[in-house]
């Protein structure tokens, strides 16, 4: 006797939905034989990580800031995986977005306008689109896949916030940090509640996955992309544009991307550094895949990956170990997915070995 | 510009492009069989820091290559139980796989980070290594970069010259046909996935313990990718990964062309190091251009999944 997958006769919906509660408790588990390898209480180590992070008001409001920018990159990015573009330079688009609305910050210094924020934060969606028009137009126009060439942009964009952080736009009153000047008041995004950091991002990230709800179940584009990445020759057969799908996909996932990284600019951080995003834009991937693509997944996952984020840093604190635990245990999540989702397609049989 | 100045330039270039055939030839391999793995980069990091942690505890450079290879043998397996038993999506698979790698190798490397290791002695050939201006380059280098040269002959050998090369390649052309004539289309995979997998490992090895020879996260910034690059540059034909290698290899030390130019231009260094992702970019943009280059060369079922029983 032995297993064997068998295909279902249709997709499970059940499953689809399972799938992700199946990785996220498998991930629990693999933590705990994790922790218990490092040599550590499982226990401990599974409070630490998992329970300590949320244990107050402040860090849930830290939770959710944290995850404002996950849910901002994974909704867009959800658009393009929809049909199938593969637009993983989001850290790139991020940090370009950033370095656009920073950079308008930077320029109209002093500027007490209404305007500057939202210009800004219009700048940021700009710059993340202009970066990811890059990869969309080699792609439509020149066939290179989109996938190495939205990655190596990521590692231009780094360069390039490396180069002004430490030339052109370092503050001159920094002590040599590789770091523009503080943003002024009126450039920083609002606080939602006082005394924590969660600001007016988190309602520009509700209302993307509003949007993003929107434009996937209401809008005939939205259906078009999806058909375009379940059915290919269908949607070629209706005369669905394939070099459309790329340009909304890239574009949508770019925007968003850049509206992330303006908002840690004019949020949290304050300032461009060259440590805007600790892989936000990776993680993002990971978020739109265990969010199902739907934008109710997304808000659900961004808040379980900023929690792994978190883990990572109290890991550190209190456990002694370094915070790139964190990011062992997305990859983990991923994994754990993919893995479970074979169940949507098949499932086990007990079969006779053949002889 | 002296002869000293060419022959440390011609030197670099050959070191610098040796991890990038390496992984290349590996990656190659896997795709030829039809799999498309994106996680070269994180299983080159796994492999780096594997290698780094034994050759530092043991002493010995040669057994950190054999830690690397087993480390990314390991790896490629977590790739093929997603992507070829659970039938997962191959690009999703690839990018769990360099996620997660990345993230591993930061992990295990930790406290490694202010460790040095004693640089490795290069192999001379003896005579040939005093040839002026080439004899580095060729002659007197690490025993991975001849590796890397024979590795070239053998994958186009067995790719093209062997019963099992015509099977593997069968199996990326048409699944569904090797299978029907009896082959394990899954088996092959697999095989060929656990080659790429070491290939990457030793790859990442030749990073950490021979080229720098240390261990920073990070470290092997985008060569895993720059590999998969290659194996399109060299539109999936052994020979051209070197030339491809070497092009990349020399923008990868473009800083040391302009410090030893002698010409006083004033370039960030930032412009400098974008140069290999630039030229990456530039590189897909020229040989993907002509769709029939890439629809002739490329294996006919990469990156889909095989179903046996569909």
């Amino acid at each position: 006797m032995w297993l064997k997958f068998e295909q279902r006769p249709e997709p499970s919906k059940t499953m689809s939905y399972l799938s992700p509660l199946l990785a996220v408790a498998l991930m629990f588990l693999s933590g705990l034989i994790l922790f218990l390898v490092l040599g550590k209480s499982p226990l401990e180590g599974f409070k630490v990580f998992f329970l300590n992070p949320i244990k107050d008001s402040y860090g849930i409001a830290e939770l959710f800031l944290k995850a404002t920018p996950l849910m901002l990159c994974a909704v867009g990015l959800s658009v393009g995986f929809k049909a199938n573009v593969w637009n993983i330079g989001a850290e790139g688009q991020l940090l370009i977005g950033a370095l656009v609305g920073g950079g308008l910050a930077l320029h109209f210094e002093g500027s007490t306008s209404p305007f500057l924020l939202p210009g800004m934060i219009v700048a940021g969606a700009l710059g993340g689109m202009a970066w990811a028009a890059i990869p969309a137009f080699l792609r439509t126009r020149f066939n290179a896949n989109e996938i190495l060439t939205s990655l190596m942009l990521v590692y231009i964009a780094e360069l390039v916030v490396s180069w002004l952080v430490h030339g052109p736009w370092k503050d001159p009153d920094g002590f040599n940090f590789p770091q523009t000047k503080l943003l002024s008041a009126k450039a920083t995004l609002p606080l939602l509640v006082e005394g924590t950091r969660v600001n007016a991002a988190l309602l520009l990230g509700i209302g993307a996955l509003l949007v993003g709800w929107i434009f996937m179940n209401k809008s005939f584009l939205g259906y078009q992309m999806k058909v375009a990445g379940q059915a290919e020759h269908a949607g070629r057969y209706a005369g669905f544009s394939a070099k459309r799908s790329v340009w909304i996909g890239m574009l949508a996932g770019g925007a968003m991307a850049g509206i992330a990284g303006i908002s840690e600019v004019s949020g949290p951080i304050g300032q461009i550094t060259e440590h805007i995003s600790p892989g936000y834009g990776f993680a993002a991937m990971i978020v739109a895949f265990v969010g199902r693509l739907s934008p109710i997944g997304i808000f659900f996952s961004s808040l379980l990956m900023a929690l792994l984020y978190m883990g990572g840093e109290q890991a550190q604190q209190y456990l002694n170990l370094p915070s790139s635990i964190s990011k062992v245990f997305q990859g983990m999540l991923l994994f754990f997915l993919l893995g479970s989702d074979v169940f949507i397609n098949f499932r086990l049989r007990l079969v006779r070995r053949r002889k | 510009m002296g002869l000293n100045f060419i022959s440390s330039i011609l030197f670099a270039t050959v070191v610098a492009g040796t991890p990038l055939i390496i992984v290349a030839l590996g990656e190659l391999v896997t795709e030829k069989a039809g799999v498309l793995n994106l996680g070269a980069e994180g299983t080159m990091s796994v492999g780096a820091v594997a290698a780094f942690a034994v050759a530092h505890h043991t002493g010995n450079p040669f057994l950190g290559i054999l830690a690397g290879m087993a480390a990314g043998i390991l790896m490629s397996l977590l790739f093929g139980i997603s992507a070829l038993t659970l039938m997962a999506n191959q690009v999703a698979s690839g990018l769990a796989l360099s996620i997660f790698g990345v993230g591993l190798s930061a992990f295990i490397g930790k406290p490694y980070e202010s460790v040095a290791l004693a640089s490795v002695e290069p192999i001379r050939i003896p005579l040939l290594h005093k040839i002026p201006v080439f004899g580095p380059a060729l002659f007197e280098q690490q025993g991975l970069v001849y590796f890397s040269w024979v590795l070239i002959v053998l994958v186009a050998w067995f790719l093209y010259r062997t019963k099992a090369g015509l099977v593997l390649r069968a199996v990326g052309e048409s699944p569904v046909s090797a299978h029907s004539i009896g082959y394990g289309v899954v088996k092959i995979r697999y095989q060929a996935v656990l080659f790429g997998g070491a290939m990457a490992g030793i790859g990442g090895a030749f990073m950490s313990v021979f080229y720098t020879p240390m261990w920073v996260e990070g470290m092997v910034a985008g060569r895993g990718w720059i590999a998969l690059s290659l194996v399109v540059f060299a539109t999936w034909r052994p020979a051209r990964v070197m030339i491809g290698a070497y092009l990349f290899g020399g923008c990868m030390i473009a800083q040391m062309f302009v410090q030893g130019s002698g010409v006083r231009i004033n370039i960030p260094a930032q412009a400098l190091s974008a140069m290999p992702y630039a030229a990456t970019v530039l590189v897909l943009v020229l040989i993907s251009r002509n769709r029939s280059t890439i629809r002739l060369n490329s294996p006919a079922s990469l990156g889909q999944t095989f179903l046996p029983d569909a």
